[in-house]
């Protein structure tokens, strides 16, 4: 057993196997630990309820962390006296109220919608030590891909998941298919963490990682910060994959030293060594391997309605018929009609009118200082009516003002507010009107995520940044010369 | 759960590749505390056009959706499924499926069948005039034509399908496997096991 050289993943899934459904069949459904569980108002209510219905507990309340994150309003939720600030959407206050009841019910600690620690659940895990390296992660969220920047097992889950795994602590998965996403080389100047991913959508399709887990391996993405990871892990779900990972190191390490949850002491030495373990053995085999030359990427834009839309800043809006694939076609015909596009375009040429800088990709405070870098003395564009920045965390929040970025997004034009989803999809008020243009860096392009009607261009920080000041898509390269 | 052996009747054609689970049932929808009542909100944005499949009187409350690649990519949200269910949908025929779709589709009673394309284009033409019939046990589509198209599944989510069983129960039942592991991992991973004690 010892000998055979294994991959991340299977490292990780073999170290929490409770047990398999049929002993003699290695590939078959096992029963695996779940180390950490994030949970939040939108996924989890029918979840608890089925428990309250059935008698149930849950099993280990100290691995489970619950966050309101998604419906809550960016503007202040407290006044000046203290006293909590109504939310107006019945629905959504009803959401947020029912996670403040069932955490505390079943014993689970629950950071408020006005500690300083609430965020988005996916950049709270990482920030809090909670979300660690080997650990097995979920959410009811399809977006936990994210925490497998730190080299931890993550993925998102259903709601009937979430009460399997608040009852049992376990789920019932088969394994996954492995995948290597390899980048070699150094990213250019202008070129981040969320491009590469862009990049790496438009490599492998929106389906191209179905029933994969990726490690994204290569010296590129060693170079990255965690933060950086974190984007990229972030964004695997969006070429379908059931995970991302990346081999922890050094750098993860000194990442998670000291944060609140990380293990301490002799604890800290053990984790450390079992860590240092978390590579993929050489010989181990992958199911797929995909090699890219981070050379060949550029600042990256979206221009349809799936993230593997995906065209150089210095691209043009691509003709339907160019497409091999006649669904294709198809498909993007109705993009374009969509999103009110015509073939030949250039990225550069498209006019924005709103800028959303924030989202579990893309809300860190690396990602703040690189926009806030471009924005510097700059002003954003008459044209771009709505420009708002959302940190990830009240954490992400008080650093970013303890740097005065919060003055370099105001003086730009921007409003500066509250942490939460927020436009990303749009189940709080921050919603992009209907037939308008969003520079966004989120996730997710679809018809309708960022508001019925909506039209988002997925992009980096600094390409929203630069966008907004241009008040088109703009190449970051190119307002930096000027 | 219901157990589910077969699913027979009409088909919606549907066709379409890439069908995110913000076109299932977008976000606006995802506001309930329920599980019930969803499909009002299913494929809403689509259900604009006066001439959808989905409230056609030929095609309204049929039990088998035929779709493109990919189905139910992006959000994890069950509501796909309970809107979907909620609809009538009892199985999904597609060449590939999200894999988290296809996890919460499983765990309502829904079955996910994964045909090849050439089956899925046969299918998309019977099911404008003709049933379509789905049979568990044998893993067969089949048709008034005598078409006869095979699918894998895994087999344990065969057997919950077929038995309708719960699988939080199953799994409660194996408590003393779990805490045999919990005991492992304090000895072997102690910083993993302590969990939020560290605060």
């Amino acid at each position: 057993m010892a000998s055979r050289p294994r991959t991340l993943y299977e490292k990780i899934w073999d170290a929490h196997v409770v047990e398999r459904r049929d002993a003699n069949d290695s590939r078959g459904t096992c029963l695996i630990y779940i180390d950490r569980h994030l949970v939040h108002e939108v996924t989890s209510p029918q979840a608890f309820e089925a428990l309250r219905a059935a008698g149930r507990t849950v099993r280990r309340p100290d691995l489970t962390l619950a966050v309101p994150d998604h419906n809550l309003p960016t503007t202040a939720r407290r006044d000046s006296a203290g006293a909590r600030i109504p939310i107006a959407d019945p629905e959504s206050a009803q959401q947020l109220a029912a996670l403040e009841r069932n955490a505390p019910e079943f014993g689970i600690r629950y950071i408020g919608d006005a500690d300083a620690q609430q965020g988005i659940v996916h950049v709270v895990g990482p920030e809090q030590g909670f979300s660690l390296p080997g650990a097995t992660i979920v959410c009811g969220d399809s977006h936990t891909a994210c925490h497998g920047g730190l080299g931890a097992l993550a993925f998102g889950i259903g709601t009937s998941e979430v009460e399997h795994v608040l009852a049992t602590q376990t789920l019932l998965l088969a394994p996954a298919k492995t995948m290597e996403v390899r980048v070699e080389g150094s990213l250019g100047p202008g070129v981040t963490a969320k491009d590469l991913v862009l990049h790496i959508c438009g490599v492998l399709r929106a389906s191209g990682g179905t029933g994969y887990v990726i490690e994204y391996t290569g010296s590129a993405i060693r170079d990255l910060s965690v933060e950086g990871r974190l984007t990229v892990s972030n964004m695997a779900i969006e070429h379908g994959a059931r995970a991302g990972l990346i081999a922890p190191d050094d750098t993860t390490f000194a990442y998670v030293k000291g944060r609140p949850y990380a293990p301490r002491g002799a604890d800290w030495d053990a984790a450390i060594t079992w860590w240092r373990s978390l590579t993929t053995d050489p010989g181990a085999r992958y199911d797929k391997v995909v090699t890219i030359d981070a050379a060949d990427i550029v600042p990256s834009v979206t221009w349809g309605t799936s993230p593997e839309d995906v065209v150089p800043i210095t691209g043009t809006v691509p003709a339907p018929e160019n497409f091999a694939d006649p669904s294709k076609q198809d498909a993007a015909r109705k993009s374009l009609e969509y999103m009110g596009l015509v073939p030949g375009e250039p990225m550069t040429g498209i006019a924005i009118q709103n800028v959303f800088i924030g989202s579990c990709t893309n809300s860190r405070i690396e990602d703040l200082r690189a926009a806030a870098a471009v924005l510097n003395g700059r002003r954003k564009s008459a044209n771009v009516k709505w420009a708002i920045v959302v940190p990830g965390s009240g954490l992400v929040k008080a650093q970013a003002e303890a740097e005065g970025l919060d003055r370099v997004f105001i003086d730009a034009g921007f409003e500066w507010r509250e942490p939460g989803c927020s436009a990303c999809l749009g189940m709080n008020p921050d919603k992009v009107p209907p037939g308008e243009r969003c520079a966004s860096t989120s996730n997710r392009n679809f018809v309708g995520r960022q508001g019925p009607g909506s039209r988002t261009h997925l992009v980096s920080p600094a390409t929203a940044a630069a966008s907004a000041v241009a008040g088109r898509l703009a190449d970051v390269r190119e307002l930096d010369r000027q | 759960m219901e157990p589910l052996r077969e699913v027979s009747g009409r088909a919606i054609p549907f066709g379409r590749k890439n069908i995110d689970t913000d076109v299932i049932i977008p976000a606006k929808w995802l506001k309930t505390i329920t599980r019930d009542g969803l499909g009002r909100g299913a494929f809403e944005t689509l259900r604009e056009d006066p001439g959808n499949l989905f409230d056609s009187p030929e095609f309204a409350g049929s039990p088998i959706l035929i779709a493109g690649d990919n189905f139910g990519c992006g959000s994890s949200r069950e509501h796909a499924a309970w809107a979907l269910l909620d609809l009538g949908v009892r199985a999904v025929i597609a060449p590939s499926f999200s894999d988290i779709f296809s996890g919460n589709a499983f765990k309502n009673g829904i079955v996910t069948v994964v045909l090849p394309q050439t089956a899925i284009d046969r299918l998309m033409e019977v099911a404008q005039t003709d049933p379509v019939s789905i049979d568990l046990e044998s893993q067969t589509v089949t048709t008034p034509f005598q078409d006869r198209f095979t699918f894998e599944i895994d087999p344990f989510r065969k057997h919950c399908l077929l038995e309708g069983l719960d699988e939080v129960g199953l799994t409660l039942a194996r408590g003393d496997a779990i805490a045999r592991y919990e005991n492992d991992a304090k000895a072997a991973l102690p910083w993993l096991a302590k969990g939020v004690e560290h605060a």
